[in-house]
This record gives C-alpha cells, structure tokens and sequence, in this order.
C-alpha cells in the first residue's frame, strides 16, 4: 500500500510553521517512513499531479495568489489543516487590517522612515499578486477540517496532530499543546 | 441551620449562606464557574456572561444571583460548555487579540478562558475592529484593542481607589472605555499601583517596561487551567 501524502504551504505566514515542523528533531526519521510528501517547500515540489491525504497551512490569505494557492490545497487535499495563528486568525500580517490598503502602500513604498523610492511610484507589476483588501484567517476563504494554534505550533501539536490523523485516531490535543503563543 | 440553605449544582449538592451569590457559594464547595468581569473584591457586574448557569431551568449570571434554598443550578453540562465557548469566541473576534506578542499572553484570563475550553479557532469571522492605544501616562498605557468591556477597571477605580479614572462611552460596537480626563490617560489621577490596573483581566491596561518577565513556561496558565485552583481545593 502506498503511503499517505503530506503537502504544505506557506502562505501569508513567515516559514516559523515549518522550522516548528523540522523542530520534532529525529521523529523527522519516523514521518519520513510514514508518509510521502508532495507539493511542498521541503522537497521543493511545486504542483499537485493527484489527490493528497493531509495539507498543512501556514499563514493566512492576504493576496489573490494566497486564495489560490489555498484553493488547489483544498481542491487536492482530503484533510486540509490550518497550521500556526496567522493560519487560524491572520496573525501579524493581520495588523494591517484595521488600516486602509492605500495608506498601507503609502507607508511601505513612499512615506516609510526607510523608504528610498525617487520616482514615487507605486509597484504595479503583473507579475505581482494584488493585495486584498485585508487579510483573512484561511477557514474565512475555504473549508478548513482541523485549527492547529500557535506561533507556531508546538513541535510536538504538530507530531501528534499528524500521528493522530494517519492512525486513524480522534485529533485531541493536550491543554498544554493548544497555545496561541 | 438557620442561617444555612442548601442548592443543587450538577447533582451535587452543597451548602450555601444567605447573601452568597451563585458563583461564591459554588466556589467555597470547589465547584468552578467559569467567569471574566468577576474578580474577588470588586462589585459584581453580570457584563461579560460568562458564568451563566441555569437556575431552575433558566439562564442565569452566577456572579449576581444571590443563592435561594434548594435552587438548582446547571453548570457543567455540554450546553453550557457550548454556551461559554461561544461567547469566548465572540469576544476574539471582537476585538483584535495578537497574543502572539501581548505581554500578557500566558497570564490572560480570556486567552486562559479559551485555553481550558480547548478552542482552536474561533467559528465567527473576525471583525478587525480599528481602535486605538492610549500611551500618554508615564508608567501604565491602555490598548483598546484587546479591551473586552468586562469594566473591571471601572469598578476597581470608583469602588477601591476611589478615583473613577474609568467610564464606558458610546453605545453597541461603539462601546469602550474612556478616561476622566479631556482626551489622554496622562490627564487624570490614575497611578501605576491603582487597583484598576492591577483588576484588568486581559492586556488592555498594562504597566509600562514590565513586559515579558516571565518566561514561557513559568506563567500563570500554561500548565494548569484556569480555575483548577478552585477545583483542588475540593479535592484536598
């Protein structure tokens, strides 16, 4: 029998959910020989080319690529968990949300303390994903199965987390494993 | 006997004196309600509904109601856990809630409150309210975006200060807690050793270059619940 698939992303989210994932030290050994990953920043694959068991989110959703990105996660993945507190409510990108997007591209490219930005523009590149007018926890964009808090997780949420899903046991994590900090 | 009475919580029943409320009677028997706006000292509000239980089949504020002989009282049952989740999570996503880098975070006793119920995410999209911070006064500040309305502040500030440096302001989502003073905390008579600082449960009033002097690991809740200190003492 082939062994379940894992995917991850990072979305709006700083990488911390995934070093918290490397953080289960050597049971990295033991998940290697419990599951396959797929498109993820670990093995560097890019596209899903079928269904995948579990996808782990990192981050929020603050641009078009984000939804996306979110988007074919849930289109591929049976279990879609939202991994770390910008995941589950936006986290610091989130910050932002109070403050209206003009002023915000104001502050970051023309009025910034360490702002050198001479022709006054604005980036406005095709190529870059429009902001959204705020940035939205991911179960506010699609169907999200399970909530892992933290910033970030406990290695050990994590671990147990996943050990629970691929055994086919309950996901109940410990008081002291659910932390939003 | 005749001053005594006896109610019912959960099937259990326990002894209670006349002027008790609800929530003290259950907490000398070891009996945890849970509770926000209700702090040891203060009046009680009934603001934050936290601790409501059904009394005799009806919806209650524990922290209010006085006990009456062989009422009784449903407290920890799965509707009433449902109950209190619910209003836990609507106050995350009322407010703006960071804990990732509050300094009160890991002795916060909404974020404490959220922890025993075991939410992962709040079921209510999050309103990322814009409020402000009030950083005026040399020694505390105030962040009304972690304000939970509780108006423990009020009461400590009028009831054991004796200062009433606080009030509400403004109606419905335009609630919050102003100062007495023309526009900045700096303005009114408020200290760093006031009681109303010390009475916010959550990170709205801290004292300033205090933060973070315990390390995770060491704070109040990050081990056990809040509220089983109360439920020890039933066992000990």
């Amino acid at each position: 029998m082939a062994k379940p698939k894992v995917a991850t992303t990072s979305l709006a989210g700083c990488f911390g959910c995934h070093m918290s994932l490397l953080d289960i030290d050597d049971r990295i050994l033991q998940l290697v020989d419990l599951v396959d990953f797929d498109k993820s920043p670990i093995d560097d694959k890019k596209h899903f080319d079928g269904p995948v068991d579990i996808g782990l989110i990192e981050g929020g959703c603050c641009n078009e690529e984000n939804v996306r990105v979110l988007q074919d996660f849930r289109t591929h993945c049976t279990t879609l968990i939202s991994v770390g507190d910008c995941a589950t409510m936006g986290g610091i990108p989130a910050m932002r949300n109070g403050i209206p997007l003009a002023e915000c591209y104001a502050e970051a490219y023309l009025n910034g303390p360490s702002v050198h930005n001479p022709s006054g523009e604005i980036p406005n590149d095709p190529e870059l994903p429009l902001l959204l007018d705020k940035v939205y926890p991911c179960h506010e964009v699609v169907k999200v199965d399970y909530h892992i808090p933290g910033c970030p997780p406990p290695a050990d949420a994590l671990w147990q987390a996943l050990v629970a899903l691929l055994t086919g046991k309950p996901l109940a994590l410990p008081y002291e494993l659910i932390k939003y900090d | 006997m005749a001053d005594g009475m006896t109610i019912t919580i959960d099937d259990r029943t326990i002894s209670a004196q006349p002027g008790q409320t609800v929530l003290e009677a259950a907490q000398a028997a070891g009996i945890y309600i849970p509770r926000l706006c209700h702090r040891e000292g203060l009046t009680p509000g009934g603001a934050c509904r936290v601790c409501v239980v059904l009394v005799n089949g009806r919806p209650q504020s524990a922290c209010t109601l006085p006990v009456t002989p062989g009422m009784v009282v449903e407290n920890d049952s799965p509707r009433m856990h449902e109950h209190r989740k619910r209003i836990i999570e609507m106050l995350f996503v009322e407010g703006n809630h960071f804990c990732m880098f509050c300094e009160k975070s890991g002795n916060c006793e909404l974020q404490a409150l959220a922890y025993r119920f075991g939410i992962a995410a709040p079921r209510y999209p999050y309103q990322f309210p814009r409020r402000s911070v009030d950083a005026s006064h040399p020694d505390i500040f105030i962040d009304h975006n972690r304000c939970v309305l509780c108006a423990r502040c009020i009461r400590a500030s009028r009831d054991l200060d004796g200062k009433n440096v606080f009030q509400f302001v403004g109606r419905g989502v335009h609630k919050r807690v102003g100062v007495n003073a023309r526009a900045r905390l700096v303005d009114t008579d408020a200290d760093v050793s006031d009681a109303a600082v010390e009475a916010c449960p959550v990170g709205a009033i801290l004292k300033k270059r205090v933060g973070y002097a315990v390390p995770v690991g060491m704070r109040l809740y990050d081990h056990a619940p809040i509220g089983a200190d109360i439920e020890a003492e039933a066992k000990a």
